[in-house]
């Protein structure tokens, strides 16, 4: 399976030098949280795996992201390809302002699936699997608008399921929900990881507790502690990781 | 208790505001009432259906369709050119454009809307109408093709402008999530941005042939003076805001049946850009919405 491999990884913004040689491996079907204060990097460092920092001014990487292998930017690799295996799910829901059937199907769309029939089926089944089918279905064609945040963020996770992707990575997707929304979202979050690799940044420490195998802590830029998250919260080795774990900062 | 020199100031202020109001109901009361004397002659049904306009001549018709055909001719033409150029700058100013250039552009662009439309006008018929007979055979020196044209080129920044400010207004966490999708930029623009500003860039279209159709030198000058009831873009025609200008340049009495048409024509124009200004200001009101 398709390990997540970064390798002595160095990111400037302009002068800003936003992360420090950070080498990490993360495990397939299992979900590794990435924590730490704002602005430690960690956002920059969910970024870098399926490119979305490139779209950012003075952005500049040095060292390797390696999926399957494969030096993911290596400039003989097609951003689009990568981003339909590693999906990604944002901090605030952003569906389109469209239907809710259609917001699952774009992502087929683009690729040029025509046929309804297959559309259908795989819209159904990523609402299925983001277990938003039951709310949702006898109203397909109404705006994405009219649900919840909840609700949205997940039909955001149906979304980025509908195109199969390997790797899900989200960017505190919790963060802008209430507590029945969060827990409904963590549920999630524990089915999915049987079959997806997942990758998440989170301010709250209870969730990385909750839901992650691996925890990550980052502190200024650099990665300061890498282990299951059992061993994190519970002995972990630096004290600023204890520190930032039991509330003294951040 | 205000000061009185800051009283007079606040009345000056409110005067001015209701100066405005004033000018406008005015203009509508005596649009509404001369048009009024002319509903009393004329069959209101007659008006609108009515195909020959000859209140000039002898024997007197007066079916506003001719002029009706040719104000809606000429602004269709003008959108054909405006709206694929003006929403093309849009996406690329928006999208791919850098800073450097974006602002370089810009102004160039408001100069388009800041020539007199008399200019425009010559234009058309000194430079596009010669140009446009040397490959179309029977072209008439004057007719709705050119003025269209070059109306078109006029409405551009509106069009542009317009739809770069709705396109800009797209969220920047829709772009996130198309890119995230893998889509590609072009995707993106047609899949997404475009259809989340479409109410902006409807906006645009509206209020851009609310001017063309209000727009009066261009056509006056260059598509000629001859009420003709048709959709044939290559022979003269004449628009309701010419008809407007050629009779009230002539010596037509006061209360003849002239002069009031002019009004009843007015009118007409009035309601239709009236309706399309509404339209647009109610979508606009919709799309700032649309996000919250």
């Amino acid at each position: 399976m398709n390990k997540l491999i970064a390798k002595n990884i160095n990111v400037w913004y302009g002068d800003n030098h936003a992360l420090k040689d950070v080498s990490m491996v993360i495990e397939p079907n299992q979900v590794t949280s990435l924590i730490g204060p704002s602005g430690c990097g960690k956002s920059t460092f969910l970024r870098l795996f399926n490119r979305m920092n490139d779209y950012i001014d003075n952005f500049k990487l040095g060292g390797e992201i390696l999926i399957n292998d494969q030096n993911i930017y290596d400039p003989s690799v097609n951003t689009e390809e990568l981003r339909k295996k590693v999906g990604m799910v944002f901090q605030k829901p952003n569906p389109f302002p469209s239907s809710i059937y259609e917001n699952v199907a774009f992502g087929l769309r683009i690729q040029g699936m025509k046929k309804k029939s297959q559309i259908d089926e795989i819209v159904e089944s990523s609402l299925r699997k983001a277990v938003l089918w039951d709310e949702v279905k006898d109203s397909l064609k109404k705006s994405a608008y009219s649900l919840s945040g909840g609700q949205q963020q997940r039909l955001c996770i149906a979304r980025t399921l509908a195109v199969e992707p390997e790797i899900i990575l989200m960017d505190e997707p919790a963060s802008a929900l209430d507590p029945i929304s969060t827990s409904k979202l963590e549920n999630l979050i524990t089915e999915l990881k049987k079959n997806y690799t997942i990758v998440i940044v989170t301010h709250n420490m209870q969730q990385a507790g909750r839901v992650s195998d691996m925890t990550a802590f980052f502190f200024m830029g650099s990665l300061i502690e890498y282990d299951t998250t059992r061993t994190m919260f519970l002995k972990p080795q630096h004290l600023q990781t204890q520190n930032y774990i039991t509330g003294r900062f951040g | 208790m205000p000061k009185p020199k800051e009283k007079l100031i606040v009345s000056a202020l409110a005067l001015s505001g209701w100066l405005t109001i004033f000018t406008t109901v005015g203009i509508l009361f005596i649009l509404i009432f001369e048009s009024s004397q002319f509903f009393r002659e004329v069959g209101i049904w007659e008006f609108l259906t009515g195909t020959q306009w000859t209140p000039l001549f002898s024997k007197k018709e007066y079916g506003i369709l001719p002029l009706l055909t040719a104000t809606l001719l000429t602004s269709v033409i003008a959108l054909l050119v405006a709206l694929p150029i003006g929403l093309s700058i849009a996406i690329y100013l928006n999208e791919y454009a850098n800073r450097k250039f974006r602002r370089a552009i810009k102004p160039m662009l408001e100069v388009l809307a800041s020539v007199p439309t008399v200019v425009y006008g010559f234009f058309a018929l000194t430079i596009i109408t010669p140009f446009l007979q040397s490959f179309i055979p029977g072209l008439s020196g004057f007719n709705s093709i050119s003025p269209g044209i070059v109306m078109g080129i006029m409405i551009i920044p509106m069009i542009s402008s317009l739809s770069e400010d709705a396109l800009f207004a797209v969220p920047k966490s829709l772009r996130d999530a198309s890119y995230g999708m893998g889509a590609t930029r072009f995707q993106t623009v047609f899949r997404v941005l475009i259809p989340s500003a479409s109410s902006g860039i409807i906006v645009s279209v509206i209020l851009a042939i609310s001017r063309a159709i209000g727009e009066t030198m261009i056509v006056a000058i260059a598509a000629g003076q001859q009420p003709r009831f048709t959709l044939n873009p290559m022979v003269p025609v004449e628009t309701i805001t010419t008809y407007i200008v050629q009779v009230s340049l002539g010596d037509v009495p006061r209360d003849s049946m002239e002069y009031r048409s002019i009004f009843a024509a007015g009118i007409v124009l009035f309601i239709i850009t009236f309706v399309m200004n509404n339209v647009s200001l109610w979508l606009k009101r919709r799309y700032h919405r649309q996000y919250e």
